[in-house]
C-alpha cells in the first residue's frame, strides 16, 4: 500500500523537556492510524507538528512523497484539536462557512458542502443558532463536521468520541469508516483503548516523546500474548496443574491456563481430551490493548511525566 | 492574502454588525451635537425675558438703553421698589443723580436674580451713556462723537503667519482646540480598540478556537487580520461621525430662527465687515459669534489635519495594539493576568496624553519635539503640534521623520508580537511575564 504520511526521526525539544525524541512512523492511505500514549507523552506535540502549527527541530515530514509544507499542505489536512473550540457568539452556519474558507474552499463550495453534512447528520435546524446555544455533544458533532468539510486526505482526531453519548458515537464513528473507505487516511488519536481496537488498524504507543510500539492491532496483540487459554468446561475441579500447562485461576465454570515452554495449545487440548475432561469451549486469551499499554507505560515509569533537563 | 482577508472580514463584520456598535456610533454625535447646537438655540432665542423699569432722574441715560430680543426698558412714572413687580416689570432699575466725581452705585433689584451676562451689558450700555454725557458735556458734538465710535468700534487682533511672500490668518485658540481634541480622541481610541484587540486574542485562545484556526493560517496572519480587521472598524466609526456631525452640523443651522441665518449669511458675503460698524451693530451677537466660529474653523488646514490624524490614528493603533495582542495571547482566563501585563503598555499611553496637554499650549519645545518624533508618544503628540500649521510649527523633515520612525516603530511591534503571540496563544496554565515574553521574541522557538 502507498504511504501518505512519512514521519523521520521527529525532534522537538522545549527548555525543560524533550517533547518528542526521535519518532519515526509511516501511515498507510486510507488506514485508521491509532496514537496513543498517556497524558504528556508528546502526542499533542507530534500532532501539532504534522499539522504544521510547530516547525519540528530535527527531522522531516513527508507528506505523499513530498517534504511537507505547511503552507501548501495545510488544506489537505483537516485537525479536530482536543480542546475544542467556536466562536460562542457567531451563527453556527457563518462559523462553518468561515473555518471551511480558510482551509481554502471557496464560499459556494463550502455552502454546498455544509449543507451536505447538516443534512447527513441532522443539523440542519443549526443554521441561525449560536455555539452558546449548542450541549457539548452538538458542539462535538459540529466541530467534526467542520474537521472533515473540505474533504482532507489526512484527518487528525484527538479524542473525537469525548462528550457523545452512544446514538452519536456511533453516528461518528460510521462517518470515520466511511471517509476512510472514500480514500482518507484518519489519525486518531486518544487514551480509550477499546476505541482503538475496535476501530484502527495501525496503531503506535508513543511515551516519554519516544515510540515504544508500533504496529498492527493482531501483531501487537500477537506479539504481547502470554499464552494463556481459557478452557470452558462443567467440571472445572478436575483440571490441575501438570508439566504442559499451569492454572492461573479459575472463574466460574472457565480455567485459564498457562502454556509451559516447550508445549503448543494442540498439545493442551489433547492433554485435556485423553484425560475425558468435557470441554465446551477452548480459545486463546490475547491481551487487551489496555493491559498492553498499562504494561508498557509502567515498565518506563512515567504515568506523570517528571521534568528533565536537556 | 485570501486567508488573511477572510480573517479581517469576519473580524470587521462581527462587530460592525454588533448592536453596542451602532448604537455608540449613532448616539454619540447625536449627544455631541445635541449639547452644541442646544445650548447655542437656548442663549441666542433667550427663553428669559426682562421687563426693566428705570427710574432715572438724570434724562440722559435713556437714549442708549435700547430694547433688546430679551430685554425690554420702559420709564414709567410712579414706580418704586416697592410695586414694580405688581405692574408687572420684572425688575427695577434704579440710577441715582450722577456726580461725575465719584463711583456712584446702581441698583438693580429683582424678584428673579439676574444672570451675568445680561447684567454686564446692562452696565457697559449704562456706563457708555455717562461716558457719551461727559464728552458731550465737555464740548463735543454728538456728530463728532458718531464719528468716533464709528472709527473705535471692535479692533480685533488677527494673528497671521508669514509663509514666504505670502501671509495666512492662525488662530492659537482654534489651534489648541484642533490639538486637544485630536489628541484626546487619539488617546481613547487607542484604548478603546487596543483593549478590543486584546479582549479578541484572549476569547480565541479561551474558548479554544485558536488551535483550530492556526491548523489553517499561520498565527502572524490570524493576529495582523484581528488587528486590521478591529482597525477597519475604528476607521468606520470616525467616518460615520464626520458624516453625522456635518449633516448634523447643517440641519442645526437649519434651525437656528431666519433672522439670525440672514445675519450669519450676510457677515459671510460682506467678509465680516457689513457694511462697517452701523452693520456691525446690526449683526446680533449670536449671529457674530456663529460667523466668528465659522471663519475660525476655515483658518485651519483641515485637508493636511484630516489626512494627519488618519495616519497617525492608524499608526498609533497599530503600533500598540500590537502589544495589546501579544498580551492577550499569553492571558489565561485570569483577567487579573491582563491587568498587571497591559501596565507596561497603558503607561505610556497616559504619559504621552499628559504630554499631549502640556505641547497644545506650547508647540515648540524641545520635549515637544522629542515627543512627537519616538512612536510611543508621536501619534497624540504631534497630532497637537500639526494643528499649530505645518511647516510653520512642525517642519517638513520632522513630519516626515516622526511618520517614518512610527512606520518603523509599528513593524518592528508587529514583528515582535508575532513573535510572543505564536508561543502564548497555545500555551495554556503557564503564567507569564513580560521577562518571557521577551525571551520568546527574541529566542527561536518551533
Amino acid at each position: 500500500m502507498d504511504t501518505l504520511l512519512s514521519l523521520q526521526h521527529l525532534k522537538k525539544y522545549y527548555a525543560t523537556q524533550k517533547a518528542v525524541d526521535d519518532i519515526s512512523f509511516d501511515i498507510e492511505k486510507g488506514s485508521i492510524f491509532g496514537l496513543l500514549g498517556p497524558n504528556g507523552a508528546g502526542k499533542t506535540t507530534l500532532l501539532r507538528m504534522i499539522t504544521g502549527i510547530f516547525y519540528p527541530d530535527e527531522g522531516q515530514i513527508m507528506l505523499e512523497g513530498k517534504p511537507f509544507n505547511p503552507a501548501e499542505d495545510i488544506s489537505k489536512i483537516g485537525y479536530m484539536p482536543e480542546e475544542r473550540g467556536m466562536y460562542k457568539k457567531m451563527k453556527i452556519g457563518e462559523q462553518a462557512l468561515y473555518l471551511a474558507q480558510l482551509k481554502g474552499l471557496s464560499k459556494a463550495d463550502a455552502t454546498e458542502k455544509i449543507i451536505y453534512w447538516f443534512k447527513k447528520l441532522e443539523m440542519e435546524s443549526w443554521w441561525n443558532k449560536k455555539v452558546e446555544d449548542l450541549s457539548k455533544g452538538m458542539s462535538q458533532k459540529l466541530q467534526f463536521v467542520i474537521t472533515v468539510l473540505h474533504e482532507p486526505k489526512l484527518i487528525i482526531l484527538d479524542e473525537p468520541f469525548s462528550g457523545l453519548d452512544p446514538l452519536n458515537a456511533n453516528l461518528i464513528k460510521d462517518e470515520i469508516y466511511g471517509l476512510a473507505k472514500k480514500g482518507s487516511t484518519i489519525i486518531f488519536s486518544t487514551h480509550r483503548m477499546e476505541q482503538v481496537e475496535e476501530i484502527c488498524d495501525h496503531i503506535v504507543l508513543v511515551n516519554l516523546g519516544k515510540k515504544i510500539l508500533d504496529g498492527t492491532v493482531a501483531d501487537i496483540k500477537q506479539q504481547f500474548k502470554e499464552n494463556i487459554f481459557s478452557i470452558e468446561t462443567n467440571q472445572i475441579d478436575n483440571i490441575i496443574d501438570n508439566g504442559i500447562f499451569s492454572i492461573v485461576r479459575k472463574e466460574d465454570n472457565k480455567v485459564y491456563v498457562k502454556i509451559n515452554e516447550g508445549y503448543d495449545s494442540n498439545q493442551v487440548l489433547t492433554h485435556l481430551i485423553s484425560n475425558n475432561h468435557p470441554i465446551v469451549a477452548y480459545n486463546e486469551l490475547l491481551p487487551s490493548l489496555n493491559e498492553i499499554f498499562i504494561k508498557l507505560v509502567e515498565s518506563t515509569h512515567a504515568s506523570a511525566r517528571a521534568f528533565q533537563n536537556i | 492574502m485570501r486567508k488573511i482577508w477572510l480573517i479581517i472580514q469576519r473580524e470587521y463584520t462581527t462587530r460592525v454588525k454588533n448592536k453596542r456598535f451602532l448604537l455608540v456610533t449613532f448616539l454619540m454625535p447625536l449627544l455631541i451635537i445635541g449639547l452644541i447646537f442646544g445650548s447655542a438655540y437656548l442663549t441666542s432665542t433667550g427663553t428669559e425675558h426682562r421687563k426693566i423699569a428705570v427710574v432715572d432722574p438724570n434724562g440722559f441715560i435713556k437714549n442708549s438703553l435700547k430694547n433688546t430680543s430679551q430685554i425690554d426698558f420702559e420709564f414709567p412714572q410712579n414706580i418704586d421698589t416697592s410695586n414694580y413687580s405688581s405692574k408687572g416689570y420684572t425688575d427695577i432699575l434704579i440710577l441715582p443723580k450722577f456726580d461725575s466725581a465719584k463711583k456712584t452705585d446702581y441698583i438693580l433689584r429683582s424678584k428673579k436674580s439676574m444672570g451675568l451676562m445680561m447684567q454686564n451689558s446692562i452696565g457697559d450700555k449704562i456706563n457708555n451713556a455717562i461716558e457719551d454725557q461727559m464728552l458731550q458735556d465737555a464740548g463735543i458734538r454728538q456728530n463728532v462723537l458718531d464719528s468716533i465710535h464709528k472709527a473705535s468700534q471692535y479692533a480685533e487682533l488677527k494673528a497671521y503667519e508669514d509663509k514666504g511672500n505670502a501671509s495666512k490668518e492662525s488662530s492659537a485658540g482654534l489651534a489648541m482646540g484642533i490639538g486637544y481634541a485630536s489628541g484626546f480622541l487619539i488617546y481613547i481610541t487607542l484604548f478603546i480598540y487596543g483593549t478590543m484587540v486584546m479582549r479578541g486574542v484572549m476569547e480565541e485562545k479561551t474558548n479554544r478556537i485558536a488551535e483550530v484556526i492556526i491548523s489553517s493560517v499561520k498565527p502572524f496572519e490570524l493576529m495582523l487580520g484581528k488587528i486590521i480587521g478591529i482597525g477597519a472598524v475604528g476607521l468606520t466609526q470616525f467616518l460615520l461621525w464626520i458624516i453625522l456631525i456635518t449633516t448634523l452640523t447643517s440641519i442645526g443651522m437649519g434651525l437656528l430662527p431666519a433672522d439670525l441665518q440672514n445675519q450669519v449669511t450676510t457677515l459671510q458675503q460682506t467678509n465680516g465687515q457689513m457694511g462697517g460698524a452701523a452693520g456691525m451693530a446690526q449683526a446680533s451677537e449670536s449671529a457674530m459669534r456663529i460667523y466668528n466660529m465659522q471663519h475660525t474653523i476655515s483658518t485651519a488646514n483641515w485637508p493636511l489635519i484630516m489626512g494627519c490624524f488618519i495616519f497617525y490614528f492608524l499608526g498609533g493603533y497599530l503600533f500598540y495594539s500590537a502589544l495589546f495582542a501579544a498580551v492577550g495571547s499569553v492571558v489565561n482566563e485570569d483577567p487579573q493576568d491582563a491587568q498587571s501585563l497591559m501596565f507596561p503598555i497603558t503607561m505610556p499611553i497616559i504619559f504621552s496624553y499628559l504630554i499631549t496637554n502640556m505641547v497644545t499650549q506650547n508647540p515648540n519645545t524641545p520635549l515637544a519635539f522629542w515627543a512627537s518624533i519616538i512612536p510611543f508618544s508621536s501619534p497624540m503628540v504631534m497630532m497637537a503640534r500639526i494643528a499649530y500649521g505645518v511647516p510653520s510649527a512642525v517642519s517638513y523633515w520632522e513630519l516626515a521623520l516622526s511618520m517614518i520612525i512610527l512606520i518603523a516603530g509599528f513593524l518592528f511591534t508587529t514583528w515582535l508580537s508575532g513573535k510572543i503571540y505564536r508561543t502564548g496563544i497555545l500555551m495554556y496554565g503557564k503564567k507569564v511575564n513580560w521577562k518571557t515574553m521577551m525571551k520568546w521574541a527574541f529566542t527561536k522557538q518551533f
